[in-house]
């Protein structure tokens, strides 16, 4: 009974989690500006982050923790290089 | 599922459940927000939904299933929570203060002035 709630549970949310993906992928290709498409990248990595999360809880495995953990830390730094370039036309002044 | 899938009693399931779908519907909501909301100031507080709540959801069903499956604590998950709650209003806040600069560079007339210096 609980294996049949958790794969129940885990197939939505692993589809509510691809249509946000999707979504956020829609507004990195019809957003107006660059800060737009920045913030699309922002929301595209944290939802995949949030997948993997839900894939290793699916699976019962822990490695997929340390990917989203690697994902997390490496899309901070591109945001926030992306947003220096914004600000000054160069990442490292 | 044909992977080998940790046994958890029935309350343990529903709790999981509960968060896993209230966390990525979260997420979605705050992306679908993103999507529709009009100018980019607007735009820059809908994701946050699915960086606090959508994070916060997910990662304690993930601390649930893996405690009660497994026995013992598992608490990692709060390594990633932490993360993600201290960097992403940095990120944001970079972000519009660059938006806000270009938009001043660009003379755009809903964005008001500089204030001037004391």
């Amino acid at each position: 009974m609980s294996a049949i709630i958790l794969f129940t549970a885990v197939s939505i949310a692993q589809l509510l989690l691809a249509v946000a993906m999707l979504i956020a992928s829609v507004r990195i290709f019809v957003g107006p500006r660059a800060q737009d498409r920045i913030i699309s990248l922002d929301t595209l990595y944290i939802s995949a982050m949030l997948l993997l999360v839900t894939f290793s809880i699916g699976t019962g495995r822990t490695v997929y923790f340390e990917a989203a953990l690697v994902i997390g830390l490496l899309g901070f730094v591109a945001t926030l290089a992306l947003a220096k370039f914004l600000m000054r036309g160069e990442v490292i002044e | 599922m044909t992977e080998q899938v940790l046994d958890l009693p029935l309350w343990a399931a529903i709790a999981v459940a509960i968060f896993l779908v209230l966390g990525a519907l979260l997420t979605l909501i705050g992306t679908i927000g993103f999507l529709r909301l009009p100018t980019f100031y607007e735009r820059l507080h809908a994701p946050t939904l699915g960086t606090s709540g959508g994070v916060g959801a997910i990662l304690l069903a993930s601390i649930i299933y893996f405690s009660v499956g497994t026995g013992r604590l598992v608490v990692h998950e709060i390594l990633i929570g932490l993360f993600v709650s201290i960097t992403t209003p940095v990120t944001f806040m970079l972000l519009a203060r660059a938006a806000l600069h270009r938009d001043r560079a660009e003379k755009d007339p809903d964005v008001p002035a500089k204030a001037p210096a004391k």
